[in-house]
């Protein structure tokens, strides 16, 4: 199958630290493929070039067939690389509505509009609602952002990312600081969001990852040491050096 | 216009951009260290050249006016700064900003209330009131010693960087600021005697000046924007970029004076040349830094941080 | 900022709905405006329509500023660049014996574009404090430029012989002071749309993420220089009644001070709400103006009345009277 997003000979470095160290990855459409990783092995790093935020030393990525490393965030966005953030980056002051909105009219052409109130703009609010009510947050539609539960955000942070119908999904850490019962929540959405969109996923509750993941692929100190699928990850003993042992530590 | 009023010119302008790195070398320390901006940098300047202008009126000694700028801004630097402005090292910028903005009116009218609103002229001492003589052509004297001092604080500056413990803190909390804490240095004496260093040296411009300007009300505004251009140019934070931003924007800025107008006259018919003449002539640094920031919009030199 | 503080459709301190106590305040304070020409006509006082169309004249500027930093967080320290623009548009076309004021309005406009895109351009390449440099740096050299325009008065400005030119009514004080009042609410109830819009939503958003708005996809750059082009035109249009109101046009206007001030105003009243940099600018103005008469050093008490309200009045006195309402738009 060909790939949705394909990374080739990926590099960042840091003054004498290399960061990202020759990448290389493939996304393939309707799977989550997952990266997991020691704290401080490259993750959102990689994430943060994918998406153009961290200029890249070398390689080179594309999407389709289009390569992408020339074009800014936004661009890379409206071609399709949809992504959420680790650390929330929801706008507090906006309604969810609002937070939604702006996702998704990053999509739909330009925003020079000047008159029209935009929660009254029925193109945009329509397809907000829908993104809204699959991520269950119909009920607090109109409420700030600021005003929403821990986990709630986390789940407005995905449907921000949704809102931008993005072909490929980069995912980091959605369940991170969430409780067992919103974990569980947000695994349910990931299958059955599971296929619509090739998804990339950083995360590190492993249960999560097994019950997601079609493949995985560990990062160590930047570099890629294993690539394969989950059943094989576990008995891999490199892996199990680097990575299993300390899986207890949060980030 | 002859290579030799250029020369005389030119060396007006690095005379004005030692003055300018005086300046810039304090306000983008500060801010490079504790992302501090202090818009009353430029009333610094101004109480410099005021104390000069009384120690020098008490004691008829250039070298103790000099050294009255220096110390006394440099003692009112470490006061504001551990009686007020640590609180807002803290704040945001805009605030930074507005609250140092109050404290310049506040300066400009105390200097006002003690000194009175007209100019105070102060002489030049008598062994530089003389032309020297440099390459043949005659310039004068005091000029010369100006830019001696810059160059010499630069040089000074240079070596407290690189070369002692302090600015290893100083490089250091440039780059990252929590680590210097976690170094169990106390960061508040430090960013003091940064923030009161900084000042000093802006009272050294201030009492420089004082001989070939008139100490006034207010002298420190036009000057203040003149360096913060200067910042810009250089990159914020970085000493090296305010050194040559400094030295890039005297020049520019005083050749700009003299010798635009005088292309003028020479492409444009007198009229049209004697009535855009003043106001174009002040343009060429603002110029440059549109040009400038257009191609590097963090500066010549941007300081990297993580 | 600390957005995570606010409450939604709570009580005010006052215990009265927060949408119906700022309604209240904005009445009386139109009515109290309203009184003024009255006021002025009855007790032959014009000196108050010159004091209160001054506040006018600066509430119309501080809510075009605002418009620029509370909206779209951009920390222009150079906005008085365009109410100087403004002002010499005026007095340099009524000096050239043009005399329309539709022709003075529409010069207005099309020059402050002409100064705005360009300098917001390239101003929008930075961030941060370098913007706040770079305007003041560039407001200080329009400065200079008219400081350097001998013929239009070098920094001893110009006075304005012909006002502009509106019939009958030309230089007429009460007609100028009633028509800034209808441009001020004009100008409140265009904001109050744009603010609700799409460009508005985008808007607001880089001010508080300007990293989330480039993740879905939009790039700030150009919705940022539109918007501090409004806030330009806005601010040259408060010149414009400016140099009417006081036949006169300085280099003065554009002092870099003023900008400050007109920041304060902003501050003052609340960054970020609508009607806040009306309240700002009048009081403000009133303040400076009691102090004058208390003494002429009236700037050491001023100074320090900024760094009070800078450091204890953060929300403004338009957020004194209920929650922010900048996330939400309108009222």
């Amino acid at each position: 199958m060909k790939p949705l997003l394909s990374i080739r000979g990926l590099v960042k470095r840091y003054g004498g630290l290399t960061v990202t160290d020759h990448v290389d990855l493939d996304i393939l459409p309707g799977e989550v493929h997952a990266i997991i990783g020691p704290n401080g092995a490259g993750k959102t790093t990689l994430i943060s070039q994918i998406v153009g935020e961290v200029t890249s030393d070398a390689g080179s990525i594309a999407l389709g067939d289009r390569p992408i490393d020339s074009l800014d965030v936004a661009q890379r966005a409206r071609a399709g690389i949809g992504r959420s953030y680790q650390i929330t980056s929801v706008i507090p002051r906006f309604t969810v509505l609002e937070n939604v909105i702006l996702a998704v009219q990053g999509c739909r052409g330009h925003a020079y509009r000047f008159w029209t109130p935009v929660v009254k703009t029925l193109a945009l609010t329509s397809r907000a609602d829908e993104i809204i009510a699959l991520l269950g947050l119909s009920s607090r539609r109109d409420d700030p952002a600021a005003s929403l539960s821990y986990g709630q955000q986390r789940q407005l942070e995905m449907a921000m990312a949704l809102a931008l119908e993005p072909q490929v999904l980069l995912l980091d850490e959605p369940m991170a600081g969430m409780g067992h019962g919103e974990t569980s929540h947000m695994v349910d959405l990931l299958l059955r969001l599971k296929g619509r969109y090739g998804i990339l996923l950083i995360e590190h509750d492993m249960d999560a990852v097994f019950r997601l993941a079609d493949r995985i692929s560990v990062l160590f100190y930047g570099k890629v040491i294993y690539c394969g699928d989950p059943a094989a990850v576990k008995d891999n003993p490199q892996v199990r050096e680097a990575y299993l042992g300390d899986e207890e530590v949060p980030e | 216009m002859s290579p030799e009023l250029l020369f005389i010119q030119a060396l007006n302008g690095l005379q004005f951009g030692v003055l300018l790195f005086l300046m810039a070398a304090g306000l983008t320390l500060v801010f490079g260290i504790m992302s501090f901006i202090n818009l009353a940098h430029g009333s610094l300047y101004m109480f410099g050249a005021y104390f000069a202008a009384a120690a020098y009126q008490a004691t008829g000694s250039f070298l103790v006016s000099v050294g009255a700028g220096f110390c006394g801004v440099f003692v009112l630097g470490a006061l504001i700064d551990r009686c007020g402005f640590f609180v807002l090292h803290r704040r945001d910028h805009l605030d930074q900003v507005l609250a140092t903005f109050g404290v310049v009116l506040f300066s400009n009218e105390v200097a006002r209330m003690i000194w009175g609103a007209s100019p105070i002229f102060m002489e030049l001492p008598e062994s530089m009131a003389d032309s020297i003589s440099l390459f043949g052509l005659s310039y004068p004297a005091y000029r010369i010693l100006i830019i001696a001092v810059g160059l010499v604080v630069a040089v000074g500056l240079y070596l407290l960087i690189e070369r002692t413990r302090i600015g290893m803190l100083i490089r250091a909390g440039a780059s990252n600021r929590s680590m210097v804490a976690a170094l169990g240095v106390n960061i508040g004496w430090l960013n003091t005697f940064i923030f009161a260093l900084g000042a000093g040296l802006a009272g050294l411009a201030g009492a420089m000046v004082g001989p070939i300007l008139s100490v006034q009300p207010g002298m420190g505004d036009p000057i203040l924007i003149t360096t913060l251009v200067v910042i810009v140019i250089g990159g914020i934070g970085s000493i090296r970029g305010a050194f040559l931003g400094a030295l890039v924007v005297g020049v520019v800025d005083t050749l700009g004076r003299t010798v635009m107008p005088f292309v003028l006259r020479q492409s444009l018919d007198p009229e049209t040349a004697n009535t855009v003449g003043p106001a174009l002539s002040s343009l060429a640094v603002y110029v440059l830094m549109a040009v400038i920031l257009a191609l590097k919009p963090d500066g010549l030199f941007p300081v990297k941080k993580r | 900022m600390n957005s995570m503080t606010h409450t939604h459709g709570g009580q005010t301190l006052l215990g009265m709905g927060k949408g119906r106590l700022r309604v209240a305040v904005t009445v009386v304070l139109t009515g109290l405006f309203l009184l003024v020409p009255v006021y002025a006509g009855v007790a032959g006082d014009s000196y108050s329509l010159i004091l209160f169309g001054r506040v006018l004249v600066f509430a119309l500027a501080a809510v075009g500023l605002n418009f620029a930093l509370g909206y779209g967080g951009m920390v222009s320290l150079g906005h008085a660049m365009y109410l100087g623009l403004g002002a010499y548009t005026v007095a340099i076309l009524s000096h050239h014996g043009v005399n329309s004021g539709v022709v003075h309005l529409l010069a207005v406009g099309a020059v402050t574009a002409v100064l705005a895109v360009p300098v917001g351009f390239i101003a929008l390449r930075t961030q941060g404090i370098a913007f706040i440099m770079i305007t003041l740096a560039f407001a200080q050299m329009l400065f200079f430029v008219f400081v350097g325009l001998k013929q239009y008065g070098g920094d001893e400005g110009l006075t304005i012989a012909e006002l502009s030119g509106f019939g009958a009514l030309t230089a007429n004080k009460t007609a100028l002071y009633l028509s800034m009042m209808v441009a001020l609410g004009l100008a409140l109830a265009l904001l109050r749309r744009v603010v609700a819009s799409r460009f508005g939503l985008v808007l607001r958003a880089t001010r508080i993420n300007e990293r989330r708005v480039r993740a879905v996809g939009t790039s700030p750059l150009g919705y940022r220089l539109v918007g501090y082009v409004m806030s330009a035109e806005l601010c040259a249009v408060a010149g414009y009644f400016l140099a009417n109101l006081t036949a006169f046009a300085s280099p003065a206007y554009m002092a870099w001070t003023v900008s400050g001030e007109l920041i304060v105003m902003v501050l003052l009243g609340g960054t970020g709400t609508l009607v806040g940099p009306v309240v700002g600018a009048a009081v403000f103005l009133l303040l400076e103006e009691g102090l004058k008469a208390l003494t002429d050093h009236w700037m050491a008490i001023m100074g320090p009345v900024i760094v009070l309200i800078v450091l204890f009045l953060k929300d403004g006195l338009w957020g004194l009277l209920g929650d922010g309402e900048s996330g939400k738009g309108g009222h």
